[in-house]
Formats: C-alpha cells, structure tokens, sequence
C-alpha cells in the first residue's frame, strides 16, 4: 500500500501558504513590466516637499552659483538619475518669465563612481539640450575621497580640495571657477544622495555650520531619516524616490524616465499589499485549522 | 565603430542584467559569474580612481613636482604608516596613522552631530500645542484636511513624547506610563511601517529600471534570455542543478 506523503495531506489553504515564492516574483514581475508597455496614466499628485524643493532653486536670484553634489552610483541610479535630469532641466531651463537665468552649476561627487553619471546627464541635458558651456555654465568636479573631510575642506577652499576636475584639468583654467573660493559664493547646494556620505552630513557639516540653503534628492530607503531635516527648515526642499523625481518632472513640465515608471510603480505597490494581506489571511486560516486538528487528536 | 561599441555594450548589459536576475530562479554559474566580474572591475576602478582623482592632483603633484606644500609629507607619512601592518616588527606604526583617521572622523561626527542634529532638533520641536495659522484656516474653510493640520502640532508633540517615554526603562512600564510607553510604540511601529513602505517603493524602482531597459532592447533581452534558459535545461537534464526549490516559508 503507497504510503500518503505529507504533501498530499496538506490543505489547498496550506498549500498555497508553502507555495514556491517564485511564483510571487514572476506575479510581480508581470504587474510590474505589463504597464510599462501598455501605460495607463495614472493621475501624479505634487506633494508640499517636492513643491518646496522647485521653489527652492526657483528663487535664488539669476547668475547665481549652485553647488550640485551627487553623491550615489549605480546600484541608486533608478531612483536617483531621473532627479540628476530634472535638475539639470530645472537649473538650465528657462526661468519663470521666460529669461535665461544664468546659473553657474558646480557639480561633484563623493561616491566614487558617481561623476561618470553627473558627466551624462551634463552632456544629455545641459551640453545638448540647452547649449550651455562645459567650464563656463557648468563644471563637474569629479571625485574625492575623504567624505565629511572633503566637505569641511570645501567650507576654507573649494580649489585647494579639487585642484582638478573629472578630466584632470586645473581648476584655475576654468571661467566658472573664476573668484569662487568657498560656501561663501554659493547660493544653494543641491545635493543628490543615496546615503553614506549624502545629506545627513552635508546638512551636519555645511548647512548647520556655513548657514547655507540646501534641497536634496534621496532614495525611498532612506527619505524617512531625512523628514526631520526638512520639517526643521534644514532642507528646503525634497525629493523621494521615484515617486519624488516623477512629482518633480510633473512640477517642472518635462516629463521623462520617472513619470513612466509610475503606474509600474503604483500597481507593483498594489500587487505586494495584496501578497500582505493574503499572506496574513492564510497564516490565520491555517493557524485555526492547526488547533482545531490538535483539539479533535485530543 | 562607435556604434559597434556601442552596440557591444548593450548585449554585455543585458547578459548581465539577466545573469543577476537569474538567482532568483535559483543560484547558478551565470549569476555567479556576474557577481565576481562585478567584484573585480568595482575594485579595480576604486584603486585606478583613487591614485588618479585622489593621490596624484592632491598629494603626489603639490609636493613633488610643484614643491608647493611641505606639509602634505605629514598626511603621505601617516598614509605610509598604515602599511607597517604588513610588517609585524613594525605593525605598532601603524597605529599612528589609524589614530588620525580616528579622530578626525570622531572629531568631525561629533562636532556635526551638535550643531546639525541635536540643538536644532530639539529646537523645532519647540512649537505651540495649537498651531494659530492652522485654527484660522479651519475656521475659514472647515474640512478634512484643515482638520488635520489642526492636529499636526498636537500628534507631533504627544507623540515625540510618548515615543521618548517608552525608551525610559528606569521604571516598569506599568500604569499611566505603560499606556504613555504603548502608545509610543504603536507610533514607533507606524514609522517602521512607513520605513518598509519606502524600502518596497526602492526595490520596485530598480526594477522598473532594469525593466525599462530590457525592453527598450527587447531583441538582446529576448535573445540573450531564450539562450539562458536552455542552459539551465541543458544543466537540469545533466544532473549538475542540485539546489532545492525554495519556498514561501523559507523567504
């Protein structure tokens, strides 16, 4: 006689409990790539921090010069270089009547294989879309170990801690360098941020100490750490996540990258609640099944 | 040529886009290979960027061919130093070099910490229980929302509080402090919630990107997948795939 397995004397409720997880990744896999190819428009609300973050930048007077840290790679790039584009697109665009603002944009990076990002989205963006001058809009600064080290070193001198850029050419050399020596010359930072070094110490080292404005970017993981910085007026503005660079797309009129992962986004939220709740909803079936068995042995 | 390149560098993405994504299917040669070509060139990169970026425009070249600043030979010394761990007659030196890596950062964290965290937190935690602006807006247009922004200050206080309370252990937490200390911890768990709301929003993102590029290069990704999964056959039929099928209990 073929001895029952434990298998077979499972319920389908305890069955579906000990399923293969694969299936839950391949459900999520398919939510999330079908409205990528059939996309759905789903409504984009601008929550106060994102608004804030645009107005920000808006107001800082023309000819201005912006520090832009962006401090992430790779492994952030999904989150983060939507931001980076927007930003770009916000600083080098047109301002509110129309006018060229003439904004000086120093970019850097304290992750070590950040600047090759920052690199393309100047050229996407800045170089080919607006026109403006490597060296004389814009200069990216390139890499420099030494985290909150560097950022200190930047409040005495900006040219003594990156006496080169990205390329390797002199600072000195350079127009947009021409007279800036330290926070004091400039007007904002925007920084980008996937963590360690990012903005929690830009905001510990330079806003708190140099008393200068800064917004900042940051990944969805790490946006909760940061709402005390922004409800206390350390940050002017945020952005969170992909959901924070489509609000911002949305904000500044070029819908892009961010915008159409959104119903992805969205629906891949839905899909991962459902699995929650069927998964507490089981654990509970299954739970009472388990005493009830038990109580009838008895 | 450009575009051959060009064109290269997209099947490589795609292979190991997919090589990565492979291990949730279960671990095998082809995410195994991804995970040590990234460890490799990461490494490399990290070295080849610190002598470039680092190295040379801030210590090598100031001091050796513009003799501008003989007080880099402190920082190249203590840098040296660290390396006397490879030597044990002479570890002890290295010791120097770690005690100003130390304390700098000891230095500058606390320092930070000071000005940036705690006085100015505390500070704007400083509020009035009823936000006047808030009480006007809700006179003026009674709602939801005017609702709760009159509330704001008032969750935000008693709940800064009640959190604070359930970290003092002092006391057991019995009484009106246990009720103070529970509603502390059902907010904490609120802002725990809301943490891994925002962890699965990141995860999603990088998928959405990854699958964005996919099928922005749907011919490579079609291809270069079809190829993948008649090897995890070929390695199914020949015995060599061993590992067991995981569940959702083992998750």
């Amino acid at each position: 006689m073929a001895v029952p397995n434990q298998q077979d004397n499972q319920t389908l409720m305890q069955k579906i409990e000990t399923m293969d997880r694969r299936i839950i990744f391949l459900a999520i896999a398919i939510t999330i790539i079908l409205p990528l190819i059939f996309p759905l428009g789903l409504p984009i609300n601008v929550s106060p921090q994102v608004k804030d973050f645009y107005s920000a930048i808006e107001n800082i007077p023309d000819g201005s010069v912006v520090l832009f840290p962006n401090d992430y790679d790779p492994a952030s790039k999904a989150e983060l270089y939507p931001m980076t584009v927007a930003i770009i697109n916000q600083l080098f665009g047109p301002g509110k009547n129309g006018e060229d603002r003439n904004l000086k944009v120093i970019g850097l990076g304290l992750f070590p294989a950040g600047p090759p990002l920052l690199e393309k989205a100047f050229k996407d963006v800045a170089q080919d879309k607006y026109g403006a001058k490597y060296g004389v809009d814009f200069v990216n600064l390139g890499y420099k170990e030494g985290r909150e080290i560097v950022m200190a070193s930047m409040g005495e001198s900006i040219p003594k801690t990156f006496p080169t850029d990205f390329f390797g050419t002199s600072i000195d050399s350079l127009p947009i360098m021409k007279g800036i020596q330290n926070y004091g010359d400039i007007a904002i930072i925007v920084n980008v941020s996937a963590g360690y070094p990012g903005t929690k110490e830009w905001v510990q080292q330079v806003v708190s100490v140099f008393d200068i404005s800064m917004v900042a970017g940051v990944t969805g993981v790490s946006a909760p750490e940061y709402y005390p910085y922004y409800s206390a007026g350390q940050l002017q503005g945020m952005l969170e996540g992909l959901k924070g660079a489509a609000e911002y797309e949305t904000i500044i009129g070029h819908k892009g990258i961010a915008t159409s992962g959104m119903d992805a986004q969205s629906l891949g939220h839905f899909v991962i609640v459902f699995f929650i709740l069927a998964g507490n909803v089981l654990f509970l079936i299954n739970k009472r099944h388990d005493t009830n068995a038990k109580g009838g042995q008895r | 040529m450009s575009a051959m390149w060009n064109t290269l560098g997209i099947w490589i993405q795609v292979f190991l886009t997919l090589a990565v994504f492979s291990f949730l299917y279960k671990d095998n040669p082809f995410y195994k290979f991804a995970e040590h070509l990234f460890v490799g060139v990461a490494t490399g990169y990290w070295v080849v960027l610190q002598i470039r970026n680092v190295l040379l425009p801030n210590l090598f070249e100031p001091l050796f061919l513009h003799f501008a600043d003989p007080f880099l030979l402190i920082p190249l010394f203590l840098g040296l130093v660290l390396f006397t761990r490879l030597i044990d007659r002479y570890s002890y030196l290295s010791r120097w070099g770690m005690a100003a890596v130390v304390g700098i950062f000891a230095g500058l964290a606390i320092f930070g910490f000071g000005g940036g965290d705690l006085i100015i937190q505390i500070r704007s935690n400083i509020m009035p229980f009823l936000d006047k602006v808030a009480l006007q807006a809700f006179d003026s247009h009674p709602g939801f929302i005017t609702f709760l922004n009159v509330l704001s200050n008032p969750i935000f206080i008693l709940g800064t509080i009640s959190v604070l309370f359930y970290f003092f252990f002092s006391k057991e937490h019995t009484g009106a402090l246990g009720i103070v200390s529970k509603v502390g911890i059902y907010l904490l768990m609120i802002s725990f919630g809301a943490s891994y709301g925002n962890t699965v929003m990141a995860r999603i993102s990088l998928f959405i990107d990854r699958a964005q590029f996919g099928i922005q290069n749907w011919k490579p990704t079609v291809i270069i997948g079809v190829l993948m999964i008649i090897a995890f056959v070929i390695l199914a039929i020949r015995g060599k795939d061993d590992s067991s099928t995981p569940s959702v209990s083992e998750m």
